[in-house]
């Protein structure tokens, strides 16, 4: 075998120096399941979901975190492998209230469990990240049964304080994904680890809510988060994956433009995340992109065209509006020529609505006093 | 940008310069930060020591205003230490004399004492700019938002290519635009000086080109009037007719008591926009407007990116796409245009018109989008312009400036300098961010920001109210005491109506480009 070869299940991949096990399978589009391995950050290994088997290695090792090496015999789905995962996921189920329907408590009685949770959240909704939960994702793909361990009560009670984001502790996996997050990929350096075994929590310094912390409420901790842990306060319980259809669209607000993917449920956004692997903000948003969608069903939205009174505005069709305006301004042009009208145009909405504005004053006003905001 | 974001974290170093990247910008600011982290070196060069500069190797506090003197100062080292680019300032470039002989009396000392640093930090700066190649600048209102702004700009210009920073991968110069599609409006004319595509209004064959695309005669070949002449143009009643299209001039022009006189002195004003704001309060008409994500379209970036804009939930009532408005109001001229869909009028028109985006075609944008200049369907697009030393123009001018002052300096009556900006939660006036749930409450109310030392002094506590007064108005406001702002300065953002700073701003412009100088006026601070 070639020296950047390595073999996993019996294909002969190849792999650049300096690549994992993961990274060399992934381009070579054999699946590995992970958790907190997050694109971009440094790999920590924590969750051990991504263990594989290497021939003449006496453990399992994680495939995020070991380096790929010429030669190598790596099984990804051997039976060792299948038993280390799913030991993974009974213990991540029995951590927290992940009340999908693979859950039961050590009890093994699912409606007790299913109440005791809803008495937790607050509400007799489904968890708010069904069908969005990589955990849930894997407890059904490797058959999981809970209940060989005892499910710890959630330790710390949900932070509903600010209005953006819900961090429920009590769904937390401590995959550190948020942490890196934070740390590594928008470096607002708001949150990490605290504390230690059960009481293990992620922090702000301070133990603070995040309103009183550094947190810029950018939102790239809930897109990083592969459970229920952390959501959108505005979508939860609202979104859910099966109800909705998604619109790649750019950001409306400043000039870096980011890609957004518009998560649309009966012809209304309920919520924004950023789109993963675009140019050019790969998938990274911030609190305006991420939150400041709304604003388009605000009931304050002018909906028909107005015509001044003497007494205020009173509403106008189309056409009387649009001859009032062509009219009033055929007859300035006529008095005081073209010269004697001028137009601003808006450096927020589309090229094509600047350009048309552009043509009516030039090619139909015939005057060059057309100008927008560009110089303030 | 001459550049693109997707350099940024693979940059070795950046001077950013007049930029509050973190809340200005913040996505472009992480990638930034994440160079940073892997080693890159970073000068922030700003009066306020905003976030980005926690991460610095050197935040250079230069006051408000005095750019040009320390970017003078910078190349005067570089030129007497000769740790210029001689290489490709001789291939690339002209005019070098002119630029060595402008620097002569920027001598650090001379710099120093106008920019408030030593000259040892001007060395300081020049040195390790030299050392490494090759050196990002990023700049953004705080370089523009001057009455020399021109001027500003030119000397970031001749900085970079005095280091042989331009045309190269994570290198150029890079103004960070501050509103989403502010680079299109201008790449599609909404400019009195030229056609789409930066085609000249005055040149002849151009002109016929447009007449004959647009089918129609006499084409208007005169300069028209930038924003602040239509404004003024409204009280002498020059301009008797005015329309604005989705801007809320009232709050976003310096001196809203100025501003608010030249708009209720409008014969007939229309006012196109998708919410009531303290414009239309002066409109004859108002047109409503379908807004983001209520049509499908096209937005360019700072980095010359054309990316597409989706629709995703219907219009409310009877509000119409923008386009279609104009489309209207010519038909009433007389005028069939045959466009009937922003596809149309891009596939068809725009980029049939403009030869930078001449293969930009939607069937090409839907995902990433493509950079212009992009002129054939077979090309991949821009990613950094004047590869190899290729400047548009041939060779890099270099054009010396002159340092002056801001138009209003402090003085004894009014001894702060108010400068203005933008707060991460909020875009401009609020009429959008204003209107979407929880944003109020990360930032719900301006506050004047002021150093530990002058609050001190004037026994003003964090949080207390506080009067901001200038020549043109005063606002109460909460003071905010915060060691970002050195002292002598007041900063404030124009997010809020009540104490917005353009009741305070100073309505001076740039000579040439009549931006107005948001960045420097004198105030008064007292307390109530």
């Amino acid at each position: 075998m070639a020296d950047n070869q390595l073999l996993i299940n019996g294909r002969q991949v190849a792999f650049k120096p300096g690549q994992t096990i993961l990274e060399a399978a992934q381009a070579a589009k054999i699946w590995i399941p992970t958790l907190c391995y997050l694109k971009g950050a440094t790999p920590t290994g924590t969750c051990r979901i991504c263990v594989v088997e290497v021939a003449g290695m006496r453990t399992l090792l994680t495939a995020c975190n070991t380096p790929a090496a010429a030669g190598m015999q790596v099984q990804t789905e051997s039976l060792k492998v299948v038993e280390a995962r799913r030991t993974v996921l009974e213990l991540l189920l029995a951590s927290g209230h992940h009340n999908c329907a693979v859950q039961s408590e050590g009890s093994g009685d699912w409606t007790d469990y299913q109440l005791k949770v809803q008495q937790h959240d607050g509400s007799n909704e489904l968890c708010p990240a069904w069908g969005d939960c990589q955990l849930q994702d894997l407890a059904f793909r490797y058959q999981v049964k809970s209940g060989r361990f005892a499910t710890l009560p959630g330790a710390y009670p949900t932070e509903m304080a600010n209005p953006l984001i819900i961090r429920d502790f009590s769904r937390c996996i401590l995959c550190g994904r948020c942490v890196q997050a934070c740390n590594e990929v928008q470096v607002n350096r708001a949150i990490q680890f605290g504390n230690h075994g059960a009481q293990a929590k992620i922090v702000t310094p301070g133990d603070k809510p995040l309103k009183e912390s550094d947190c810029v409420f950018c939102g790239e901790c809930i897109q990083a988060c592969p459970v229920g842990a952390l959501v959108e306060k505005k979508a939860r319980y609202q979104w859910r994956p099966w109800k909705e259809t998604t619109v790649r669209t750019t950001c409306p607000y400043c000039g870096v433009g980011c890609q957004q993917l518009l998560h649309v449920q009966d012809g209304r956004i309920v919520k924004v995340t950023g789109v993963e692997g675009a140019e050019p903000n790969q998938g990274r948003l911030c609190v305006k992109g991420r939150f400041g969608y709304d604003f388009i069903y605000s009931e304050e939205r002018l909906k028909t065209p107005l015509i001044r009174e003497k007494d205020g505005f009173r509403e106008a069709s189309w056409d009387e509006a649009l001859d009032l305006v062509a009219s009033k301004f055929k007859q300035i042009i006529a008095e005081s020529g073209p010269d004697a009208v001028a137009g601003v145009s808006c450096a927020r909405s589309i090229n094509e609505d600047s350009y048309n504005m552009q043509k009516l004053f030039r090619a139909a006003f015939k005057t060059n006093n057309i100008d927008h905001c560009a110089r303030t | 940008m001459t550049n693109s974001f997707n350099e940024f974290s693979r940059a070795k170093m950046f001077l950013i310069i007049g930029s509050n990247m973190t809340e200005a910008h913040p996505v472009a600011s992480t990638f930034v930060k994440n160079a940073v982290i892997k080693g890159a070196k970073m000068i922030v060069v700003d009066p306020r020591r905003h976030k980005l500069a926690e991460m610095a190797d050197l935040h250079v506090p230069v006051r408000v205003g005095s750019d040009i003197a320390f970017l003078n100062a910078l190349m005067h080292v570089l030129i007497a230490e000769k740790r210029y680019d001689q290489p490709f300032v001789s291939s690339f470039t002209k005019d070098f004399d002119k630029l060595a002989a402008g620097v002569t009396r920027y001598t650090p000392e001379y710099a120093a004492e106008i920019c408030g640093i030593s000259a040892e930090m001007i060395r300081n700066v020049a040195r390790r700019l030299s050392s490494v190649k090759p050196v990002m600048v990023c700049y953004t209102l705080g370089i523009t938002e001057h009455t020399c702004g021109t001027r500003n700009v030119m000397s970031i210009a001749n900085l970079q290519m005095l280091l042989g920073n331009m045309g190269l991968e994570c290198g150029g110069v890079n103004p960070l635009r501050g509103q989403n599609n502010v680079q299109g409006a201008c790449d599609m004319g909404a400019l009195p000086n030229v056609f789409p595509g930066y085609q000249r209004v005055g040149d002849m064959a151009l002109r016929a080109k447009f007449e004959n695309a647009w089918g129609v005669d006499n084409l208007p070949f005169a300069n028209g009037l930038m924003i602040p002449q239509m404004m003024e143009g409204l009280v002498s009643k020059k301009i008797r007719g005015f329309y604005i299209f989705g801007e809320n001039l009232a709050n976003t022009e310096p001196d809203i008591h100025k501003v608010e006189h030249e708009l209720a002195s409008a014969e007939f004003l229309v006012v196109q926009d998708i919410f009531p704001n303290e414009t239309t309060r002066f409109a004859h008409v108002v047109f409503p407007a379908a807004a983001w994500s209520e049509n499908d379209g096209t937005f360019t970036n700072s980095e010359r990116r054309v990316s597409r804009v989706r629709a995703a939930s219907p219009a409310p009532g009877i509000a119409k796409p923008n386009w279609w408005i104009f489309q209207q109001v010519a038909k009433r001229f007389g005028q069939q245009w045959p466009s009937n869909s922003a596809q149309e009028i891009w596939d068809n028109e725009i980029s049939v018109l403009a030869p930078n985006l001449g293969g930009v075609k939607y069937y090409r944008i839907e995902g990433n989008g493509l950079q212009w200049p992009c002129p054939t369907e077979e090309h991949p697009g821009t990613a950094y312009l004047h590869k190899e030393g290729r400047f548009t123009s041939g060779l890099g001018t270099f054009m010396p400036a002159e340092w002056t002052p801001p138009a209003e300096v402090a003085d004894k009556e009014y001894p702060w300098v108010l400068s203005t900006g933008r707060r991460l939660a909020h875009y401009h006036t609020r009429t959008q961010t204003g209107r979407c749930e929880g944003l109020n409450d990360i930032l719900g109310e301006e506050t004047a920001d002021i150093s530990p030392l002058d609050a001190q002094n004037l026994g003003i506590d964090h949080g207390e109210m506080i009067r901001v007064s200038s020549r043109r108005g005063e606002v109460k406001v909460k003071a905010k005491v915060t060691p970002e702002v050195p002292k002598g300065m007041v900063w404030m953002a124009f997010h809020f109506r009540e104490n917005n700073a353009n009741w305070l701003t100073n309505a001076v412009f740039d000579e040439i480009t009549m931006t107005a100088e948001y960045k420097a006026c004198a105030v008064r601070i007292e307390k109530i």
